[in-house]
């Protein structure tokens, strides 16, 4: 126990004489989930239209008008002929079109349907698709309006969006940045902090010590776990003050959880440094082998339910897709353990199943 | 004669380092396969594709019309029913859960209301957590709706206009005024955003092996203590850091490669523009990445410290060049920052070439800035780079 005492007071000297180290560590976050909360947005808004209105009548001109007062589209060309289009999508100037047929208000009124063409910028498939969604909105809403005075049944929706209602980016990403952040913090620094004694040759110095290889391990990453709480208060003020993120539920709960999550991800760390002998190779497996795993499979932008089947499957060993549905579950929903056992079940299986794993990797390293 | 001198200090140096990265199994292993794997697998995972949408019905009226609403809603196979109870407590507890995404609830006068007045109201419930994906199916959802009351309008036919519809009209079915809607997609007609995706995670994947290998490197040599011995030859700094950057470059030029033909083999990513051009802007490209990689490692003491700011670097690159989420989302001031970010011009220019077919013209715009970028890097990495330790 004194040993053990002693290999922290060691650990904890080090990380606080670093004051550099200590710094990066302490403030980058900080900063990346202010600039992350401000930039990573999947909004669509103000999306460049341009409208090929051959013949404008009483019925173009109340749909254009519907376009511009929705707030999302803003009409920036009124053509007269769809081949005039192409240079304003090459460009960049438009990026979905909406193309009426000639007569359409004609159309409309004698022969009960007339056209319309909705032509987006497919480049990028996902806002793409979202554009046109948003598009087909607006016409609808228009058309149950027309019905509105014939004698046509109309089934009126009355929308609600649960849990978010404006669908602000920052509400969706500020809780599952907080999973990027502990990940790096925990993940990729134990890792080097064990490789490093490896490599400078002082590993052997505390293997020869009384210390048994559980102690080692948990005086090298103690230090950490306090680190990564720090790194979580900092996030939720920032959360709450800079973002105005709701916090519906329990705060104890969410950094018990982020606790549970800061474990796991620690003992991913001790694992890739048992395993790896140069902090390179540790690196390059800790940075490589999380960084994009973490940001496309853990729902943290992408929702899981739009993967692929086998994806969906590989996403359950993600750890962070399992933080990412608690910490939005208990921020923005407001449930307890209640709704959230199940995720925090699994999350403690997978720090039970990697400490385990590590301490005996590490073990095998002393015969 | 001095210059023959300094190219076979450069190529000496640069020699020791390619043996190095070969003769470490473990390194090599992971250098070439870990970023095709990562390839293979992560193209398919950026996509706001709605593959399906669990949902929860809460019917009071139990009707025919509201059941035909509810077979109108599971036709589609978007829809697909978790569960039916005519309780708002036992919906709310799944939409908690994460098990529904979608409550449709249907009031219990919803078909007497129609026939009555022919108007009736449903409630649709989203959860908004899943993001930008929620304004796609609640529009999906709007469509089955127009549809199904198209459909109820020849069915319930209100009892006074009874008689006079049937002879006069031959057909019923344009009796409503409609709007018919046609989508089209230029450029990538079957919203394929794998043909999207793999250029940028090849750009993502290329960008971080070079960026940390390049980064650890100076920090090693610090770290073990050859640098003082590297520190005591002849070498300039110039030569160094050109003799530690090119063997990287190259080496990121296989993964392009090797990414290349996985993206055209197995992904069938178009290749309309010219693949030499590509390879010409890449190499201005990794100048640039390899650079910030090399002037980290000459201002951090440790591998640790490389480690952390190369990875806050890179995550910060990543997420804001538009690989991810678009610039045009992006707020003001953040698209104005981004310019700074080389991720993204060199994104621009990739699928402008493989996609759109661009020719230097097209994006000479971003490769000016690249190669702005790199003499500056460049020139920051040698002059902070100093032989004497401190």
């Amino acid at each position: 126990m004194k040993a053990l005492r002693g290999l922290l007071r060691k650990e904890s000297y080090h990380i606080l004489r670093d004051r550099r180290t200590l710094t990066v560590i302490v403030v980058l976050p900080v900063l990346q989930v202010i600039l992350f909360g401000f930039a990573i947005r999947t909004d669509v808004n103000d999306v460049r239209l341009a409208v090929v209105d051959p013949t404008p009548d009483y019925a173009t001109i109340a749909l254009r008008n519907r376009f511009d007062a929705t707030g999302t589209f803003r009409t920036v060309a009124v053509l007269h002929r769809v081949d005039e289009l192409s240079a304003s999508f090459q460009t960049g100037a438009a990026q979905l079109a909406v193309v009426f047929e000639p007569r359409f208000a004609e159309r409309l009124a004698h022969d009960g349907v007339a056209r319309v063409q909705v032509i987006t910028d497919a480049t990028e498939p996902n806002t793409a698709s979202a554009r046109q969604s948003y598009a087909f909105a607006v016409i609808q809403d228009y058309e149950r309006s027309v019905r509105a005075a014939s004698n046509d049944v109309r089934i009126v929706p009355d929308g609600r969006l649960r849990f978010n209602p404006t669908r602000e980016s920052s509400n969706l990403f500020v809780p599952g940045l907080m999973a990027m952040v502990l990940t790096i913090i925990s993940a990729l620094m134990t890792a080097l902090s064990l490789t490093r004694e490896k490599e400078t040759g002082t590993m052997e110095s505390l293997l020869v010590s009384p210390l048994r290889p559980v102690e080692i391990i948990v005086g090298k990453v103690a230090p950490y776990l306090l680190i990564g709480l720090l790194s979580v208060a900092l996030i939720l003020v920032e959360a709450r003050f800079v973002f105005n993120v709701p916090m519906r539920g329990s705060i104890v709960l969410l950094v018990g959880e982020a606790l549970l999550f800061i474990l796991v991800s620690l003992s991913i760390g001790i694992l890739v440094s048992a395993r790896t002998s140069s902090q390179r190779v540790a690196m390059l497996i800790a940075l490589v082998g999380t960084m994009l795993p973490n940001q496309l499979l853990s729902g943290f932008v992408f929702p899981v339910e739009s993967l692929p089947r086998a994806l969906q499957i590989l996403s359950n060993v993600v750890p962070a897709r399992w933080f990412v549905l608690i910490a939005r579950g208990i921020m923005l929903k407001g449930v307890g353990l209640a709704y959230l056992w199940r995720e925090t079940l699994i999350l403690a299986g997978m720090a039970l199943l990697l400490l385990a794993l590590s301490a005996r990797s590490f073990k095998v390293r002393l015969s | 004669m001095s210059i023959v001198r300094g190219l076979r200090r450069v190529l000496a140096l640069a020699r020791a380092e390619v043996l190095h990265v070969v003769r470490d199994r473990a390194m090599t292993v992971q250098i070439v396969v870990m970023p095709i794997v990562q390839l293979l697998v992560l193209a398919n995972a950026a996509t706001f594709q709605i593959r399906d949408v669990p949902t929860y019905v809460v019917d009071y009226d139990r009707t025919t019309v509201s059941r035909g609403l509810i077979d109108a809603f599971t036709a589609g196979g978007l829809f697909h029913i978790v569960g039916t109870a005519p309780s708002a407590a036992l919906a709310n507890d799944a939409l908690l859960r994460g098990r529904a995404t979608m409550v449709l609830t249907i009031p219990n006068d919803f078909e007497s209301s129609i026939v009555r007045t022919r108007v009736g109201r449903v409630q649709l419930e989203l959860n908004a957590e899943k993001g930008s994906s929620v304004g796609i199916v609640q529009s999906y959802a709007g469509q089955i709706l127009a549809a199904y009351s198209a459909r109820l309008s020849i069915e319930v036919r209100p009892t006074t206009q009874l008689a006079r519809a049937a002879p006069t009209q031959a057909t019923p079915v344009r009796g409503a005024a409609r709007i018919e809607i046609r989508a089209q997609g230029w450029y990538n007609a079957t919203l394929n955003y794998k043909h999207y995706m793999v250029p940028g995670i090849l750009v993502a994947l290329m960008t971080m092996i070079g960026t940390l290998l390049t980064a650890q490197n100076i920090a090693r040599e610090k770290e073990v203590g050859t640098l003082e011995q590297l520190n005591v030859t002849p070498i300039t700094r110039g030569q160094f850091i050109a003799a530690k950057l090119l063997p990287f470059l190259a080496l990121a030029l296989i993964n392009l490669t090797l990414g290349l033909i996985v993206a055209r083999l197995v992904f069938a990513v178009p290749m309309r523009g010219s693949i030499m051009l590509l390879y010409g802007a890449a190499a201005v490209y990794l100048v640039v990445a390899l650079g910030i990689g090399l002037w980290v490692s000459t201002i951090v003491e440790t591998q640790q410290q490389a480690m952390f700011v190369t990875f806050f670097i890179l995550m910060v690159y990543l997420l804001m060049s538009g690989l991810f989420t678009p610039v045009d989302s992006m707020p003001e001031w953040v698209r104005a920052l981004s310019q700074l970010n080389p991720v993204r011009h060199f994104v621009t220019i990739a699928r402008a070439i493989l996609m759109k077919g661009a020719g230097p013209s097209e994006i000479a715009r971003p490769m000016l800035i690249l190669a702005a970028y790199g003499v500056a890097v460049l020139t920051l990495a040698v002059r902070q780079h100093t032989k004497r330790s401190a």
